[in-house]
């Protein structure tokens, strides 16, 4: 049976709805390119760590580490996330250096639905790496009623 | 009155890169879910959190409204001198929070 | 949609999961278990766990002097980690000089009233939440232990008849989905065994805390019930029957739920 329909009948779903046109792949490209400009990130040095499939979009932990030595020499300068769904692409940007030791950094993103999720490194030498991953939500059963 | 809650050590060892994870009370109102009333409820969002180490910036990030309600953030730092880490929260409709953490260095 | 089409794919989504059901001992299970691990890892870090925000809100409260006694919970009762330890584990109960019984958010209204002289809290209201998890918080890892007063033998038989009786449009009851069905998906969810152990608890539908009367209600607005109104007794009644259904589970307030 289709998840949507029982609970399009069990309750009224009030999980993040998407009011305005939400971010489309295209989108999530526009605000990628308004980051790096012209530059292409290779794919390799970072990691995504996302849970693949969550039990409610409004609370998913995000963890994203590059392999760097964080030295004057050689750094991480940035790490941006984007996504494709939400209203909006942008999900963070974090501006980070040598003092950090590590290019690791935890929080946790609201997922209006199931989606590709982009980060974005920049390192000192002015190139760009990237990962994706991909987000299962499912929907929570016995929502509030929409008062 | 803020609600933070940080974890660091209190003391580390020269050099050491040590995670810093910090936790706070904020909505993180979207600006687009309708309220109670139907109407959108207006944005309410923390737009940066920052960190500095005696005075200096060591990490900053700028939130969207995908950020969860209630923020956490982890990040880490290395620890070259004994000083004060400065956590700062700042955003909409005049948002403002601090928290001060005490790292010994030997 | 029609109601009808609803309950036939109810039934579907039972039936299948009927034929690969496992009856097994008395193997209770928190709500904890259920969730990734994800969600398990953000409630056991207390600097991850959104709830313990609340907590320290509700500290916070303890030592502040409210009402017309302006007196604070700290001025009567001390450090909570003494006096609150095990508290939560033994509510719903009847309170001194009562005759009926009060949840724990019951019993603290009761000292804003009579001790501090002050208005009660509404449901659900952001303090009384805070007092409730705070004060909750210093029963984390014991065990539920429902007071052996046999007044409540009545309330809590009330719980049981509540639980049990088919309700709402689509005429299931709690029994249904928590006893028969418990551990089996429903739309893709695990349906819990309803334990009351992480109340209040952060939930990340809400984005915040709430108490076990909202997420009650939530269960009967899934079944298309109307809710009790939020001062009912049959709230406390239904807890009453919960708490002795999970005794000797362990509390985890605050507890993080999908
Ligand atoms: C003026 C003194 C006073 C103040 C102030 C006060 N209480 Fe109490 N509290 C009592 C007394 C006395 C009892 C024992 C029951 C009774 O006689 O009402 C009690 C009982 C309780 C209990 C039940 C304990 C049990 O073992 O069942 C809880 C929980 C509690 N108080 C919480 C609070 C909280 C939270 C606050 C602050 C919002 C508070 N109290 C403020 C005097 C006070
Ligand atoms: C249609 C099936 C269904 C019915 C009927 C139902 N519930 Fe639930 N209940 C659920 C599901 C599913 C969840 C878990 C919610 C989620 O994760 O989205 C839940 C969660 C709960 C929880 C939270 C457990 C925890 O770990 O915190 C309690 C308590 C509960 N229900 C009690 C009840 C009671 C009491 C009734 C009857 C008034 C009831 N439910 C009726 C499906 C149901």
């Amino acid at each position: 049976m289709d998840r949507r329909l029982f609970l399009a009948g069990t309750a009224a779903i009030v999980i993040l709805p998407l009011a305005p046109a939400a971010a489309t792949p295209d989108a999530m490209a526009e605000a990628i390119r308004k980051v790096i400009g012209t530059a292409t990130p290779t794919e390799g040095r970072v990691k995504l760590d996302v849970p693949p499939l969550v039990e409610n979009g409004s609370t998913v932990p995000l963890t994203v580490s590059v392999e760097s030595p964080m030295t004057e020499a050689d750094h991480v300068k940035a790490i941006h996330v984007f996504n494709e769904k939400n209203p909006q692409p942008n999900v963070f940007s974090a501006r980070l250096g040598p003092r950090n030791g590590r290019a690791v950094i935890g929080t946790r993103i609201k997922l209006g639905d199931s989606q590709r999720i982009i980060a974005i490194a920049e390192t000192s030498d002015g190139k760009f790496w990237s990962a994706g991953a991909d987000v299962i939500v499912t929907l929570a059963a016995c929502l509030e009623e929409a008062t | 009155m803020s609600n933070i809650l940080v974890n660091a050590p209190k003391t580390a060892r020269r050099g050491d890169v040590i995670e810093i994870k910090a936790l706070i009370l904020h909505p993180m109102e979207t600006g687009f879910r309708p309220g109670p009333n139907g109407r959108i409820l207006p944005r309410n969002i923390i737009e940066r959190f920052t960190a500095t180490w005696n005075g200096t910036e060591i990490f900053a990030m700028d939130m969207s409204p995908a950020i969860a309600a209630n923020p956490f953030v982890s990040f880490f730092a290395r620890a070259n001198d004994s000083g004060t880490v400065v956590l700062r929260w700042t955003g909409d409709e005049g948002f403002a929070a601090e928290h001060r953490v005490d790292i010994a260095v030997e | 949609m029609s109601r009808r089409l609803l309950v036939v794919g109810l039934g579907l989504v039972f039936a299948a999961s009927y034929a690969t059901a496992q009856v097994g001992a008395d193997k209770r299970r928190s709500g904890y278990q259920d969730m990734g691990e994800a969600l398990q890892k953000m409630q056991d870090d207390d600097t991850a766990n959104p709830g313990m925000l609340f907590v320290q809100l509700g500290g916070q409260l303890w030592s502040k002097q409210t009402g017309v006694a302006d007196k604070s919970c700290a001025d009567c009762h001390g450090a909570a980690a003494a006096s609150m330890k095990g508290v939560a584990t033994r509510y719903p109960a009847i309170p001194q000089g009562g005759d009926r019984p009060v949840d724990l958010e019951g019993r603290i209204n009761l000292c804003r009233t009579e001790h501090q002289r002050a208005d009660r809290l509404p449901p659900e209201n952001r303090e009384l939440l805070a007092l409730t998890a705070y004060v909750a918080h210093q029963s984390r890892d014991m065990p539920i232990a429902p007071p052996y007063d046999h007044r409540l033998d009545a309330f809590r038989q009330q719980g049981a008849e509540i639980y049990r009786r088919r309700q709402g449009q689509l005429n299931l009851s709690c029994a249904i989905c928590h006893d028969d069905n418990a551990g089996k998906k429903l739309a893709g969810v695990v349906i819990p065994e309803a334990h009351p152990t992480g109340y209040p608890i952060y939930r990340l539908e809400w984005q915040a805390l709430g108490s076990l009367k909202r997420r009650l209600r939530n269960c009967l607005a899934g079944i298309r019930a109307e809710a009790w109104p939020l001062d009912a007794s049959e709230y406390v009644a239904v807890e009453l029957f919960l708490m002795d259904r999970a005794k000797g589970l362990k509390l985890e307030t605050p507890a993080i739920r999908p």
